[in-house]
């Protein structure tokens, strides 16, 4: 701590960082990485890739940054003692204690007021949202107050917080438990939304979103926890990031350019092969991985090179994310595209309950295999 | 600076504005009829207004508006919480079934208590029922309410039909005891073509008209400020034309939705708006995995009440006489004076786990539960009681959980055949008509379904293709 500082922000200073520091030390936290792993991993193969679960990406980034910055730490509805809701923060409680990670009550204006609350006072936190569905009852603090008080108050106060949660429709649980909200946040200026896909995304992106002094709304998918991706022997390590803001090609082509996120990369990529096996052609699927701020370079450039777009997502058609990747294209690639751009989203309903009609009002690998095929007019 | 901000808002937000500060009782036409001019509110506006006169010299108490009998103190003293001792919990017999309040009379016939007492077995033998139907993968989801039988039986036995409900999720009871009938909650569960709701929702978010109880809403507490809303409008109802009988709304809810902001803002209208609406919180112990210790630190839900300024009383919930007769009373009080709020803390133990997605044994203690179980279980107690009264044994005992296990499987294996709702209420109820973008879809579809007939198996839909007609 610096004598020059004025003693009034010393005073502050120090009272924050006691408060965030554990009472006594304990060996424990001290041995750092010699903590036995809480997840169970396959053995690596000979590159050195393994096999990850999202959830333990997740895990593992919640893990690592709470290990390295002392000014995280992790709340929500279930997330200690129960191991969180969908387990994500599991073991956390056990190795950090419950100042890092703790369980409140029901009341999602109130947690998240709070989290914002010490979010402006200088702390990191990462604010738990059983699913998204929940947060609309705290979307005045998210979009009110985390994403504007840096702007509002002259650039003196950031809001370094992240939230997270379950995103978009599950699996049989009706109307008011199935949405997306990509687009809804997304379209606040001021914060930031990234919607991982694979483990590499999940870990990357959540340990990105923690790190950056802006608010991050960090939408996973439910679907998604219990699925396995390799994972690098490059993003197992507890420095890797994944840049906000940068969408990845996760299959390349010269046909058409698929631009989609969460769990729709998984089928477009299905949608993709099967389209090269029928008929030979290449597909480019673009994972976009942040949906604000959206890489538009991104899309642009392989628009240039394939001259067709299709955008797939799960949200409701109207003013989607969807909607705003084509006018992006018509804005700055309309001269590069050979046929119009086409969306397959969500249908505009409230979900349905019933199990087939669930299934039907989201995209499928047939339905996106489907559109494309017409769009190259196959 | 200031002035030239104020120039600047658009004339109609300031027209609001001063509407606001007008008393709304008094902007209101309907209200300011000399006819209804004494309801409760109306009397507290005067006295508030009256509170605005300046403070006379020596005056012992303070006279700012928003504190008005409030005694000067000249020592600083902040209060404890601990200096005040928690309220008591009113209970009628004990868990021997032994009346422990002399003033107690029941006021039910003994095959009045016996119909109440098969409600509560009903609803249990049904719970255990279809939780297991779940696992077999029968239905995709079910949220059990044992030990909780007497808290959602015994209030509903002392409100009236026309009394308006809203549940949470936790009340089966509260439906049997209005006349939910066993193929009622299963056509629900199913989502069979008689589901009043159309097969839309998950299971247990029951509703029906005809006993005046709002569909479950899954977003927590949402109910609350909802409750409160309606008892306004049966209040206005009733100030409209005084021959309509007086209701009530009673609203439940259990101690972790008391955490919402929902919560405090409808106990907050209802008091300041003097609504008719009995709040009655199931005090379980556990809202999912998280105890009540870590959900509040204050004196249960009951302390919040008095908060507010609202007629308040904690009562044993495993104690279907004790829950009866606080109910009877409380819904005297919300009808004195034009209306007023009432709430209700029902203290019991959530013997079950949440809901089907829940293993409540990662986070208590099975003999725990167990213990509950056996030392105070609302059914049991009614039980010793009825036997005590000579009304009850163990034959009967016996023979009604045996006829009502048959008759839950019978309804359980009727529903699960019934016909699936028609095609057709696919496209409804969006909107209050098929908009022309519904109506195109319904047509594609029924074009399609006429071109390829063979393809599409509708058999398990109520009228096939032809409810696509117009």
């Amino acid at each position: 701590m610096s004598r020059y500082l004025r003693p009034a922000a010393r005073l502050a200073a120090t009272a924050r960082a006691s408060a965030i520091r554990p009472a006594a030390p304990s060996p424990f936290l001290a041995r750092g990485s010699a903590v036995p792993s809480i997840q169970k991993r396959s053995y690596a193969d000979a590159s050195g890739v393994k096999e990850y679960t999202v959830r333990d990406a997740l895990n593992e980034a919640l893990a690592e940054e709470l290990e390295s910055n002392p000014k995280v730490f992790v709340m929500g509805e279930e997330v200690a003692q129960y191991n969180g809701a969908y387990k994500v923060t599991k073991g956390l409680l056990d190795r950090f204690g419950e100042k890092r990670i703790v369980d409140t009550p029901i009341t999602e204006m109130g947690f998240t007021g709070l989290a914002v609350g010490a979010a402006l006072s200088g702390l990191h936190p990462v604010c738990e949202f059983m699913t998204f569905n929940f947060a609309m009852q705290a979307i005045d603090q998210i979009v009110n107050s985390a994403a504007k008080t840096l702007y509002m108050s002259g650039g003196i106060q950031p809001c370094n917080i992240t939230f997270r949660g379950p995103n978009g429709f599950a699996s049989g649980v009706a109307a008011q438990h199935s949405q997306d909200y990509s687009a809804w946040y997304g379209s606040v200026p001021g914060l930031k939304v990234v919607s991982p896909w694979s483990a590499e995304d999940a870990k990357g992106l959540l340990k990105a979103a923690i790190r950056d002094p802006n608010p991050v709304v960090v939408l996973e998918n439910e679907l998604l926890y219990g699925q396995s991706f390799p994972m690098s022997e490059a993003a197992q390590k507890d420095d890797f990031v994944v840049p906000i803001g940068k969408a990845k090609i996760e299959r390349a082509g010269k046909d058409l350019t698929i631009v989609t996120l969460s769990r729709c990369v998984g089928q477009s990529l299905v949608a993709a092969e099967n389209l090269k096996k029928k008929y030979g052609v290449e597909v480019e699927v673009l994972n976009l991985r942040s949906v604000k701020p959206i890489d538009v370079e991104a899309i642009v450039k392989s628009v240039k090179k394939t001259h067709r777009l299709m955008v797939v997502e799960s949200g409701f058609p109207a003013f989607g994310v969807g909607s705003e990747i084509l006018a992006l294209t018509m804005e700055y690639a309309f001269d590069y595209l050979d046929a119009p751009a086409q969306r397959v989203t969500g249908a505009d309903v409230p979900t349905p309950y019933a199990a087939k009609l669930e299934e039907m009002s989201f995209p499928n690998e047939p339905l996106i295999e489907q559109y494309a095929a017409k769009l190259l007019r196959l | 600076m200031k002035r030239t901000r104020i120039d600047r808002v658009p004339p109609a937000l300031l027209r609001r504005a001063a509407a606001r500060q007008s008393s709304p009782v008094q902007s209101t036409p309907l209200l300011s009829r000399p006819a209804v001019c004494s309801v409760r509110g109306h009397t507290a506006q005067q006295r508030r207004c009256a509170s605005s006169i300046s403070q006379r010299p020596d005056s012992k108490h303070v006279m700012f508006p928003g504190a008005v009998k409030s005694a000067f103190a000249n020592s600083m003293t902040f209060e404890q919480p601990s200096t005040y001792p928690a309220l008591p919990t009113y209970r009628a017999v004990d868990q021997n079934g032994v009346v422990v309040d002399p003033s107690f009379v029941p006021d039910l016939a003994d095959e009045e208590v016996v119909k109440l007492y098969r409600d509560m077995l009903t609803v249990s033998i049904m719970d255990v029922i279809m939780f297991d139907a779940q696992r077999q993968g029968r239905l995709s989801f079910y949220m059990v309410s044992a030990g909780e039988e007497a808290v959602s039986v015994g209030t509903a036995s002392a409100l009236k039909k026309e009394d308006v409900v809203f549940c949470q999720y936790r009340e089966q009871g509260v439906f049997r005891q209005r006349g939910f009938t066993l193929a009622d909650f299963m056509n629900q569960l199913f989502a069979n073509k008689k589901d009043p709701g159309k097969g839309r929702n998950m299971p247990v978010h029951y509703g029906s008209r005809e006993l005046n109880i709002h569909t479950i809403s899954s977003p927590l507490a949402t109910q609350l400020p909802q409750a409160s809303g309606a008892a306004y409008a049966l209040k206005v109802q009733r100030m409209q034309d005084p021959t309509i009988s007086p209701r009530v709304v009673a609203a439940y809810f259990g101690e972790g939705a008391a955490s919402e902001g929902d919560f405090h803002a409808a106990l907050n209208m209802a008091a300041t708006r003097s609504c008719p609406v009995i709040f009655i919180c199931r005090n379980n112990g556990y809202a999912i995995s998280t105890p009540t210790l870590e959900q509040y630190r204050g004196d249960g839900i009951a302390s919040r009440g008095l908060g507010y300024g609202i007629e308040t009383i904690r009562v044993d919930g495993n104690d279907f006489w004790a829950v009866r007769e606080v109910m009877k009373k409380a819904r005297e009080v919300a009808l004195q004076d034009g209306g007023k709020p009432v709430l209700i803390e029902a203290m019991t133990y959530r013997i079950s786990h949440h809901s089907t997605s829940d293993d409540s044994f990662a986070y208590r203690a099975k003999v725990e539960v167990e213990d509950w179980k056996r030392r105070d279980n609302p059914i049991a107690r009614l039980r010793k009681w009825m036997e005590a009264k000579g009304c009850w044994d163990e034959s009967k005992e016996k023979e009604a959980r045996e006829s009502i296990r048959r008759e839950v499987l019978k309804a359980f294996s009727e529903a699960e055949r019934e016909k699936k709702p028609p095609i057709r209420t696919m496209f409804e109820d969006v909107y209050e008509e098929l908009t022309p973008d519904l109506r195109q879809q319904m047509d594609e579809l029924k074009s399609q379904l006429e071109r390829y007939p063979e393809e599409y198996d509708l058999g398990d839909f109520e009228g096939g293709r032809d409810s696509l007609d117009k």
